[in-house]
């Protein structure tokens, strides 16, 4: 029998991204907020201070950060021929754990998706025709970009994003990217300084016609006290953003720029080392009760709340909806049902540079340190006979030289022995990676779903991951990463290596942690779990954050969107909700 | 000379002998009082509802506002909570040589707290240093700055603190050796040291100053830390305020010296640090983020501004001679720095000032006394998280890294670098303190001499 905790106005299921941002908003507008994080309390000073947080065997290689998949994972197929079996080492994405989640270990690179983005299927139907669409279950979003501006501009100010606008108010800005949305306001921090490779990369794209700019950081160029007076410093370019924490207090994460606030609030809790097993529901299963969870004594409690949030990554809100039974499990044979429908990744291809004359030192790095073309990205591009649609941007993205992940050597070179001991030393300083950072559409045979074999140490099924690149985003892939090169070459580079992303769906090589989709909002309940508020169609009194609304995933990194979703949820909850309980869109 | 004078004299000297040695031992007791270990320099929302939340309006409201706000400005808070435990409840030990002195229940409780205490007796307690059943207070109870608050304060302070959440809790005995533990002992040492007295403002200065001055010396209490204590435990007058050692830290100079003091500060500046826990020059860590957390940063502007008027007029302390330091030892310390520091510090040392302190002019670093510098490049430090800038940012430790020598030379370093001066640091200051902080030694580390063959 569980133990029944008091009732809260809120609970929040996980506590990293969205849930600091859920918690921030509801506090501060006097709702009593709980917040179940299933994994331990971190922060800075001990868990990634600068003495020792530089460690790429600790950190990266035995996933210091990272969800422990003995505790928790995933059984894995790339399509129903196959049998699904369990993940038992991460490879392809790096889902977080504990309090932070992945805001800790991400390179904080911060992104709006373009308005395009928004209509993914009317926008491209209407521009190439139907065919364009008809192999893909692309769908349009339930909001549009205008909608999420305001909330995109919070979440910068919150971290402090370093940048130049490229559309100020529709007007477009030279040195920024043309090609965004308009932004109402300007980046709150001027754009990273530039080191060799990303400048000889803008040099070649400006002189093929592109339009670099500075990528959009949240490893900040100066030091920044956010609107909640939390303060972040300049970073000095260590070269651990990606898979590391930042000891330093130069990126944005939700320790950097919420939760201490939070917690001086007398209405607000955590509670680390609890594990939701369970949303639960009245008996005709219309209204979410609270949840239950289990702490790290396995003793079980039933956590009432007059509104549940599910803020845990994306895989894990799709797993507790399917556990739950909340909402319609999507089949592929059929087409119905929507929770785990449109599961999607990001299709990343790259391009390994060599020179023999240019010492770029890529050790100096930061995870946003980049130069950036948006030419090739989402439909900025006529698609016109290309046989896709989608696209991707191209960035000198310098996050370091990590020297066991990242000594790279030309293709050719043995993998082994004294040949690859020169070379590797020979460009250790001499090469760098374009970053080729593309879209991935929705189709069909790509879902999430509930393992009928396999269960996890709690003796529930395990989520099970459907998944395979699809032609659509293999030939964007291929298309945007000679692209890639070609400005490679124009940098003078001695050897320039291709590498666009290639089928079928590896889970083994770390690729990115985007994963979306399987809670997808929508217009309507026939094609989508929740509504534009992020709330469930079924259960009112229920939501979802994260990256799982998204219903395709654009070519760009999903924490703007994320965190743009997030607040938006919050003010309807703070201006809506709360004063009249119930759907906020009539199905 | 008879010899019946003779002897009353031999006895005399003998009586006066004998109350030298007990105010010795108690002094020393103080002297060698140790910062209070379990503290916690973030407030919890429990305490920071009953420091902040709102009061409810009534025919007391006002009275029981200003009280609150009298209570925060003396941080009472601060001693008489134990960790974890209800605020005001008391219970924190506070560390001596010979054992420890608890705390006592200053909560609305009628039996363990002080619900039955009227505002005679509580004001004798404040004022005097004498309790509630006529027993002497241990002068660890700042008594002798509180000797200055008015009536009508110490009034005011006693309605509120009725009024806070009462708790039954009765801290445990204190364990103090004889003679300390006859309380007797005190008066001896009050006769000698305490000089009862009220708040006397003084006319030739501004209204703003008096008030900083009621402030800084009465409710305020800053002298009990920053003011150094003779062999006796006593406030040294000769050198008041000019930073004293708390054994495993240093509350620093206040006065007008540029090196070691606020010279360098305005007033501003000095509103900004005890308003957010940090400014241009400095964060606060150790102790005094506490004074902050849970105390300055709830003041007025207008109190916080009179107090730094009142600390900006205080004559600058003598520059002391220093040593030069050992070229060897500057050398190896600047390596150290550019390894361990230079991340957050930056190269040049200029630091990003509100997150990682600016180093050159820094007042810590060049303290007389090392012990402070030693403490943060060992333990690490914690700022102050405050309503206003919650972020409670962090220097780590380094005693797990840095040898007691590393620790030595890199202090060094920064005490004479970048137009710094201050005596250079030794090793066996460094152990001292890593002992007395039961920090971990550092791990035996291989140092790579060379490319690999």
């Amino acid at each position: 029998m569980a133990m029944r905790e008091k009732p809260v106005d809120v609970v929040l299921v996980g506590f990293g991204w969205t849930g600091a941002i859920m918690a921030q908003q509801l506090c501060d507008a006097g709702m009593n907020v709980l917040a179940l994080e299933r994994a331990a309390a971190r922060d800075t000073p001990v868990n990634w201070a600068p003495t020792f947080d530089q460690d790429e065997l600790r950190y990266r290689w035995r996933d210091h950060l990272f969800q422990n998949v003995a505790y928790s994972t995933l059984t894995f197929r790339n399509n129903a021929d196959q049998q699904a079996l369990p993940m038992r080492k991460l490879g392809a994405f790096l889902p977080g754990t504990g309090v932070g989640g992945a805001g800790i270990h991400w390179n904080a690179q911060i992104w709006r998706f373009l308005p395009s983005d928004f209509k993914t299927r009317s926008h491209n139907r209407q521009r190439y025709g139907a065919a364009a669409v008809a192999d893909l279950s692309v769908q349009d979003w339930p909001v549009a970009y205008e909608d999420l501006e305001p909330y995109y501009t919070m979440f910068d100010k919150l971290c402090g994003v370093s940048g130049k606008a490229g559309n100020l108010k529709g007007a477009i800005q030279p040195g920024g990217n043309p090609f965004e949305g308009a932004r109402s306001e300007d980046y709150p921090t001027p754009p990273l300084p530039m080191t060799y490779a990303p400048t000889l990369f803008a040099q070649a794209a400006e002189s093929m016609g592109y339009h670099p700019f500075p990528h959009p950081a949240g490893n900040l160029s100066q030091a920044y006290t956010n609107p909640l007076g939390m303060q972040l410093g300049k970073c000095t370019f260590c070269g651990f953003c990606e898979k590391f924490g930042c000891g330093n207090y130069s990126k944005a994460s939700p320790q950097t720029t919420i939760i201490p606030y939070v917690l001086q609030k007398a209405n607000f809790e955590l509670r680390t080392d609890c594990d939701v097993l369970k949303v639960e529901r009245t008996a005709d299963g219309r209204q979410a009760t609270g949840v239950t969870y289990v702490d790290s004594n396995g003793t079980e409690h039933f956590q009432p709340a007059g509104i549940v949030i599910l803020t845990a990554f994306q895989l894990h809100n799709v797993h507790l909806l399917l556990l739950s039974g909340i909402g319609k499990p999507y089949d592929p044979r059929t087409g119905e049902g929507v929770v785990g429908k449109n599961y999607c990744y990001q299709t990343m291809g790259s391009v390994d540079v060599f020179f023999e004359d240019k010492l770029l030192n890529p050790f100096i790095g930061a995870g946003s340190l980049a130069s950036v073309i948006d030419n090739y990205n989402g439909d900025n591009f006529d698609h016109g006979g290309l046989g896709f649609i989608g696209g991707a941007y191209i960035a000198a993205l310098v996050t370091g030289a990590r020297p066991i992940e990242m000594t790279r050597v030309p293709d050719g070179v043995p993998k082994w022995g004294l040949e690859w001991k020169q070379a590797a030393a020979h460009y250790f300083l001499r090469n760098f990676s374009l970053s080729v950072h593309g879209s991935n559409y929705a189709q069909a045979g790509n879902y999430l779903d509930l393992d009928p074999i396999y269960r996890d140490h709690f003796g529930r099924p395990m989520l099970r991951m459907t998944f395979d690149f699809t032609p659509n985003d293999l030939k964007m892939s291929a298309y945007v990463t000679d692209k890639a090169a070609e400005v490679a070459r124009r940098m003078g580079a001695s050897s320039v290596h291709p590498k666009p992303r290639k089928g079928p769906f590896d889970i083994t090589p770390y690729q990115t942690t985007h994963t979306v989709g399987g809670t997808m909002m929508g217009d309507n309940p026939t094609d989508s779990v929740v509504n534009r508020y992020s709330q469930s169609w079924d259960v009112p009194n229920l939501f979802v954050t994260g990256a799982g609304l998204f219903p395709q995933n654009a070519g760009y990194n999903p924490t703007g969107t994320v965190a743009a979703l997030a607040y938006m949820t919050a003010d309807a909850i703070k201006s809506r909700y709360i004063k009249a309980p119930g759907p906020l869109v009539q199905a | 000379m008879s010899v019946g004078r003779a002897v009353r004299r031999g006895l005399a000297v003998i009586g006066i002998l004998i109350l030298l040695l007990i105010a010795i031992v108690v002094g020393t007791w103080i002297w060698a009082m140790n910062y209070p270990r379990e503290a916690t320099i973030e407030p919890t929302p429990a305490t920071l509802s009953i420091l902040a939340g709102p009061i409810a309006d009534g025919p007391q409201a006002a009275l029981l506002r200003r009280g609150r706000y009298l209570a925060v400005a003396g941080d009472c808070v601060s001693c008489h909570t134990r960790k974890g435990g209800a605020p005001f409840a008391g219970g924190l030990g506070l560390g001596t040589p010979f054992g420890l002195i608890y705390a006592p229940n200053i909560t609305g409780d009628p039996e363990t707290g002080i619900g039955n205490w009227t505002p005679d007796q509580f004001y004798r307690a404040l004022t005097r240093g004498v309790d509630d059943e006529g027993h002497r207070l241990y002068p660890a109870f700042p008594y002798p700055w509180f000797t200055r608050i008015s009536r009508a304060d110490s009034d005011a302070i006693l309605a509120w603190l009725k009024t806070v959440p009462a708790v039954r809790y009765m801290a445990p005995g204190n364990r103090l050796p004889f003679p300390a533990d006859i309380r007797l002992s005190i008066a001896a040492w009050d006769g000698m040291f305490f000089r009862p007295g009220r708040f006397v403002a003084d006319p030739k200065q501004s209204p703003d100053w008096n008030r900083g001055a009621y402030y800084v010396n009465g409710l305020g209490h800053c002298g009990a830390c920053h003011t150094p204590l003779n062999l006796a435990g006593a406030a040294r007058n000769d050198r008041f305020l000019q930073g004293s050692n708390l054994n495993q830290w240093v509350a620093p100079d206040l006065t007008g010296n540029e090196r070691t003091g606020l010279g360098r500060w305005s007033v501003d500046e000095l509103v900004e640090y005890l308003r957010t826990g940090r400014n241009a020059h400095a964060n606060a860590s150790g102790p005094m983020a506490e004074v902050v957390a849970y105390s300055t940063s709830f003041l007025s502007d207008a109190d916080l501004r009179a107090a730094a008027i009142y600390l900006k007029s205080l004559k600058p302390s003598p520059d002391t001679a220093a040593a030069a330091p050992d070229p060897a030892a500057m050398r190896r310390g600047a390596g150290i720095f550019s390894d361990a520091c230079a991340s957050c510090h930056l190269a040049d040392g200029s630091g990003q000032p509100r997150l990682f302190p600016p180093l050159p002019g820094s007042a810590v670093a060049q303290q007389r006394d090392p012990t402070g510098l030693l403490h943060l490049i060992l333990a690490g430090g914690r700022t102050a998280p405050t309503p206003t800038r919650p972020a409670p940012l962090t220097m780590p430790s380094f005693a797990w890294k840095l040898s007691d020598q590393e620790a030595a030379d890199v202090a060094t370093y920064l005490r004479n670098s970048w137009g710094n001066r201050a005596a250079p640091v030794s090793a066996s200051d460094a152990a001292h303190l890593r002992k007395a902080l039961r920090l971990t030694a550092p791990l035996a580390i291989e140092r790579n001499q060379g490319p690999n063959r």
